[in-house]
């Protein structure tokens, strides 16, 4: 059979999970991260990071509207899915998703952002006319009290929410970890470390998006980047960086000194088919050259345009990396066979239902939500905004 | 054949019946509640299965059964809802056994081009084990996949919505993805069969008698006295799932 070597089971032939799936933990994880970097502003008063709080929030709230899209695409029947909120299994990993996505939707990301937006909506409202008086004075769901009490009391809200929202953002995505971490008949997924790394790569990527967005946000409105900020969030993302290594390192170390039943397959695997996406780009270009380019920048003195080219390549490869990061688990672990006596091969399509066409379709639509949620809800000071016009 | 007239009436009378009593209980189980069948009560049965190695010839009969009983689909790669396994091991090298399935076994396997060069070979059927703690029943998300009273996994495909989260629960390789109705598919034990007292369609064609359906629960079942006096094992037991296929003769080096 082309690209099967070895044996595996017949049924083993088609590859269940494509890259739709890959994407999943992906945006996800995108969400997670960049939701845990403004809360790093507005719980633990990290203030150097006040630019990129209302854009993190932004970021999330966009990535995370078309999360559930890729699977909704991959689904045998998408006109069921409704059905794991009517008549969820409750042992079933998967099937809590939906309750965990709508929790941290509508009661963490949506409500953070009304209550910290509350006072410019209402303001718009007072000051437009026609259609944006109408569609601000619904944003504002009609309720005009910008009170300095109400004020007060919108932001004690807030900041419970924040509170609350970030363990529902390691739920999100630990959640999502735990999906393939607890399927026991896979190998390659079933570790118990598998919810913790993809909580800290999450929080990376998230990092690494919202410090990229940020600036690329800033460069083409022409303001001043703030270097103090990007510099923080780049510290930041070193160190949410060196943990997520070190899990993964740990990971390893642990196949490799255990090396159970799976191992053989597993390290041949890696060593062939995998060993782009793992090696050269996962780990090489993904994780080493980012963490010793931020490293450089702590230890050197370098120049602000030096500092944010070092920042912009990083982030890149840090998304390229955490991309692959997810390919590996998703697509790696089904091209071995479960006998652990042979390999298929995954092949990627374009213009299929579950081709790399739909897939660049749902990793530029949260680009574009986000663009529109930006000239909603301007996330920079007003006064900014004035002084551009 | 000496056989009295009497004799054939009773016996043909014997089948009549039974097969009027089975229409009965269908109708139920077509009904989605067994368990009100008056003539089958699924609470009384505890399916599994035995399959002896030793006995199995590689013929593939047991494939081509199921496929045609249960309309499984033949023109695509990767449904089986039963296949055969032809192992090829080398005693110092059980590690790396040498396997083939051939389009599952349907076609029978040929010949081996060499003879005594020291490798054993035998054939491994498989097919759903109907486990107890199924991994797949745990996983799915609208609880399409479920276990029958009478401990069968079964798929409903009315509310199976495709995420494919079963296929990849499953140790053993057992389910797929019908391309017809995109939903999970797997052996059933041939429901429709067993609760009119009929065996499963593989078991029925089997000409060595290596597969046996049993049931657990029937005292008279002469599957009690098989795994007392057999040395059985299950697949992968290292998986703790209940698996209720028992394989006499199984070789350490089978996955």
């Amino acid at each position: 059979m082309p690209g099967v070597e070895g044996y595996i089971y017949p049924n083993e032939v088609e590859l269940q999970w494509s890259i739709l799936i890959v994407l999943y933990p992906y945006i996800t994880g995108l969400v997670a991260g960049a939701f845990i970097l403004a809360s790093l502003e507005r719980v633990f008063n990290v203030k150097a990071l006040k630019p990129t709080y209302r854009l993190a929030l932004l970021t999330a709230l966009a990535f995370l509207i078309i999360a559930p899209l890729p699977l909704q695409m991959h689904l045998g029947h998408p006109e069921r899915s409704f059905e794991m909120y009517l008549t969820p299994h409750t042992e079933s990993a998967m099937a809590m998703f939906g309750f965990v996505y709508l929790w941290y939707l509508m009661a963490v990301l949506v409500l953070e952002i009304w209550f910290d937006y509350r006072k410019e909506l209402v303001l718009t409202w007072r000051a437009s006319t026609g259609w944006t008086k109408r569609l601000y004075g619904a944003l504002a769901l009609w309720s005009d009290d910008i009170s300095p009490e109400a004020l007060a009391v919108d932001d004690k809200v807030g900041r419970i929410i924040t509170v609350i929202g970030i363990p529902s953002a390691f739920l999100l995505h630990g959640y999502v970890g735990f999906i393939f971490g607890s399927i026991k008949a896979n190998p390659w997924w079933s570790t118990p470390l598998m919810p913790v790394v993809f909580l800290f790569s999450a929080i990376v990527s998230g990092v690494a998006a919202v410090m990229l967005v940020y600036m690329a946000l800033a460069t083409i409105r022409k303001i001043p980047i703030d270097m103090k900020c990007v510099d923080t969030v780049a510290k930041y993302l070193l160190y949410a960086f060196l943990v997520d290594f070190s899990l993964e390192l740990l990971d390893l170390i642990h196949r490799l000194y255990e090396a159970d039943e799976s191992f053989r397959a597993l390290d041949f695997m890696v060593k062939t088919r995998l060993f782009t996406s793992q090696i050269v780009v996962q780990i090489l270009l993904g994780t080493f050259l980012p963490i010793l380019l931020l490293a450089l920048v702590q230890f050197r003195r370098f120049s602000d345009a030096t500092r944010r080219w070092i920042y912009s390549v990083s982030g890149v490869l840090t998304l390229i990396g955490i991309f692959a990061m997810r390919w590996n688990v998703v697509i790696g672990g089904q091209l071995f066979s479960k006998s652990f006596l042979g390999y298929t091969t995954y092949k990627l399509e374009f213009a299929t239902r579950e081709g790399a066409l739909s897939a660049i379709i749902f990793m530029i639509a949260p680009l574009v939500i986000l663009a529109v949620l930006v000239r909603i809800f301007p996330p920079w000071p007003a006064q900014e905004d004035a002084r551009i016009q | 054949m000496d056989q009295t007239r009497r004799a054939f009436l009773e016996k043909a009378s014997t089948y009549i019946f039974l097969t009027g009593a089975a229409s009965v209980a269908w109708e139920y189980v077509e009904a989605r509640t067994p368990q009100l069948a008056p003539n089958y009560k699924d609470t009384d049965h505890w399916w599994g299965m035995i399959i002896d190695i030793e006995k199995c010839i590689g013929c593939g009969s047991c494939v081509r059964a199921c496929k045609a009983e249960n309309d499984v689909i033949t023109d695509e790669d990767g449904c089986f809802r039963t296949w055969v396994e032809r192992y090829q091991v080398d005693p110092l090298n059980a590690e790396h056994p040498t396997v083939a399935s051939p389009n599952g076994g349907y076609d029978g396997f040929t010949a081996l081009d060499q003879d005594g060069d020291g490798v054993k070979v035998f054939f491994v059927p498989k097919l759903c084990n109907h486990c107890v703690d199924s991994p797949c029943v745990q996983v799915c998300p609208v609880g399409a996949t479920f276990d029958s009273p009478d401990g069968v996994v079964l798929v409903d495909k009315d509310r199976c919505l495709g995420c494919r989260y079963c296929v990849q629960a499953c140790p053993y390789g057992c389910r797929y993805i019908d391309p017809r109705t995109h939903t999970a598919d797997k052996c059933t034990l041939c429901y429709h069969r067993i609760t009119k007292g009929l065996t499963t369609a593989c078991c029925e064609v089997c000409p060595t008698g290596t597969r046996q359906l049993v049931d657990l629960k029937n005292p008279e079942d002469p599957v009690h006295e098989f795994l007392r006096t057999h040395k059985v094992h299950v697949l992968k037991p290292q998986m703790a799932t209940g698996a209720k296929v028992y394989y006499n003769g199984l070789d350490g080096s089978v996955r």
